[in-house]
């Protein structure tokens, strides 16, 4: 694979942190601790083939922190995502949820998906009370809220319009609001603007900082851009493929509030330096490497395009 | 536009072509009947009888096989007789297409022949009586049925396996199994309708949500919605409109087995109509007959496509469709 190679000469440590980001650190980790994986497994089973997902993952975030989880291909990191859902059980280990156990979806955990999952049957602000109204807010209190969640997109405007009327990253910051009128406890992002175009994902990243930094709020965010990552998230949990196996949590170091220009700076590049090394390192397992054959020549050895 | 452009695969056409082609796809057809009714050289198998001549067992009116005429008028010349006179003629179950048209409008305005006879009219809406019941009633238990079946494991292992077994079973078989039970009037008709329409309908409506995207239901779910919240808030709305499209087809389905209905017990409705007609050779009033259940069955159709357009706003198939 024809990686960027980041020259880590002269880069600090990632583990270094300047006075501020380490503060900020204490006292995140001082607040008290929304989700708790334990040991958790996931074996999938088709036939006779058993296929180890996840192997013994643990983790912990805090309240209003900004978790996000990469790996390669194959880590189960979406796998892990479904588990605290609910939407998918684990076969070992457990999840809490504020020390209680996670037993099936609920409105404590809110998720946005990377496929547009808006009900294309309902309006805008219909979508944002759906929560709402399936647990029992009346019409009206729904309404207000919803209208409430749509100014704070800034998507007032398209209250009335259909999901299909509205573009890629309007849908998602819909769905955002969705999931948030809930008033969940976590929000999951299971690669949420993986489907968006280069430009609008770095906007959405923007929005979803500042919603983030608005409400109380706790996020896992998965993603497989590393620069989202670094740029997103407080701490970024590393997984290794075949099987999917915790491999590193890193302390981002990267001083908050975060801006574009923060990407050249010599915390995020020592910080991706390390993901890279993490991930694209032979011991990852990325198994698809070698599937990429030499291409043999079929030009001219003088017809040179390079 | 040259002729490669019309065979690219899916292109799309533009509406003025649509029309047009629509139109076509109508007067085609007219058009071969014409040409088979008004051009003498094409089929025009038998000659209809003017002037019968010397010839004693012909009439004036009467239809006879072409080579037989031509044979009479020779012997009738040799003999140095009157010939037979006759033009050439399409055999009476093929009438002309102005024949037709006007049975169109005289079978509306004739009153029915004998005094407890009953108007086309009347026939007519008897039948669409017995269509609209017989969907009705299969649609009640089928389109739930087929949801359950759609959304729910359970329900589609227990029902499906002996539904696909009925569904090769053919309707007009349990006729007199239904006349036996429900007497000879509206009732087997009803009853062979609901049987030639249900198992179709609980198959078609059960894959139809089994399409729902199940991200859909993964959402909701995240959302807190649980049980039957998340069949009537989610499954139904989200499959509503492709359920409305199959609602159609099965509509039309349901007519196919009208005429088969009707026959059972006493004879009603369009089919006896039909039958009395046939029976005293007035064809051009059967195919008229038979048209009406045409216009009927695509007014509807069209009709109810007008009302889905309105009723789902949002529902991008259809919008692509037209």
């Amino acid at each position: 694979m024809n990686q960027i190679v980041i020259p880590s000469a002269g880069l600090p440590s990632y583990r270094d942190q300047t006075h501020q980001v380490r503060s900020r650190f204490e006292r995140l980790k001082a607040r008290e601790v929304i989700l708790t994986v334990n040991g958790l497994g996931k074996t999938f089973r088709s036939g006779k083939k058993e296929t180890v997902a996840l192997r013994d993952v643990h983790l912990s975030t805090h309240r209003r922190e900004f978790l996000c989880v990469v790996g390669p291909s194959g880590c189960g990191k979406s796998t892990l995502i479904r588990i605290i859902a609910g939407l998918e059980e684990q076969t070992s280990g457990e999840v809490l949820l504020e020390g209680k156990p996670v037993t099936g979806p609920g409105r404590d955990r809110g998720m946005v998906f990377q496929s547009y999952t808006l009900f294309p049957w309902l309006t805008v602000k219909k979508n944002v009370m759906f929560g709402l109204e399936v647990n029992n807010h009346s019409t009206f209190a729904a309404e207000q809220q919803a209208q409430q969640w749509l100014a704070l997109i800034g998507l007032e405007k398209f209250a009335d319009a259909y999901p299909h009327q509205l573009s890629g990253g309007m849908k998602q910051r819909v769905a955002i609001a969705r999931a948030l009128a809930n008033q969940p406890r976590i929000l999951l992002m299971d690669e949420p603007f993986g489907a968006l175009d280069a430009q609008t994902r770095c906007r959405m990243q923007a929005h979803l900082l500042e919603v983030w930094r608005k409400i109380d709020i706790t996020i896992i965010f998965i993603t497989h851009d590393l620069d989202e990552a670094i740029y997103l998230a407080d701490r970024i949990l590393v997984l290794r493929a075949h099987p999917g196996e915790l491999q590193e949590l890193i302390e981002v170091p990267v001083p908050r509030p975060r801006d574009l220009s923060q990407f050249i700076s010599r915390e995020f590049l020592a910080t991706k330096a390390r993901l890279e090394e993490l991930i694209y390192s032979p011991h990852a397992g990325d198994a698809e490497d070698d599937l990429y054959p030499m291409v043999a020549r079929m030009t001219d050895v003088n017809d040179n395009v390079e | 536009m040259t002729v490669a452009r019309w065979f690219q695969i899916h292109r799309p056409i533009s509406p003025r072509a649509r029309l047009v082609l629509g139109i076509m796809s109508f007067v085609l057809p007219i058009l071969v009947w014409c040409v088979v009714s008004y051009v003498p050289s094409v089929w025009h198998p038998q000659m209809l009888i003017i002037r019968p001549g010397s010839v004693d067992y012909l009439e004036p009116g009467m239809r006879m096989d072409r080579k037989a005429f031509e044979g009479e008028a020779a012997d009738a010349k040799s003999e140095d007789r009157a010939p037979p006179e006759g033009i050439p003629a399409n055999p009476i179950y093929l009438p002309a297409p102005h024949e037709v048209a006007m049975a169109f409008y005289t079978a509306f305005t004739t009153p029915p022949a004998s005094k407890d006879g009953v108007w086309l009219h009347e026939s007519l809406w008897h039948s669409i009586q017995i269509i609209f019941w017989g969907f009705f009633i299969s649609s009640v238990l089928g389109v739930p049925l087929g949801l359950l079946c759609g959304t729910y494991g359970i329900f589609s292992r227990l029902n499906e396996p002996f539904i696909e077994f009925f569904r090769y079973l053919p309707a007009p078989a349990f006729g007199a199994l239904a006349v036996a039970i429900l007497g000879i009037y509206d009732g087997p008709k009803i009853a062979i309708i609901v049987i030639g329409t249900f198992y179709q309908q609980v198959l078609i409506i059960a894959n139809t949500t089994r399409k729902l995207d199940l991200a859909l239901v993964e959402a909701a779910l995240t959302l807190g919605t649980k049980n039957s919240k998340l069949l009537s808030r989610v499954v139904i709305p989200g499959v509503l409109p492709d359920l409305y499209r199959d609602q159609r087809i099965l509509l039309g389905w349901a007519w196919t087995y009208l005429i088969v209905a009707e026959l059972i017990g006493t004879t009603s409705g369009i089919t006896w109509f039909i039958t009395q007609q046939a029976r005293y050779q007035h064809f051009a009033n059967v195919y008229a007959a038979i048209i009406i259940i045409g216009i009927i069955g695509l007014g509807t159709d069209m009709a109810l496509a007008l009302v889905g357009r309105r009723l789902f706003p949002w529902d991008r198939s259809l919008a692509k469709q037209d």
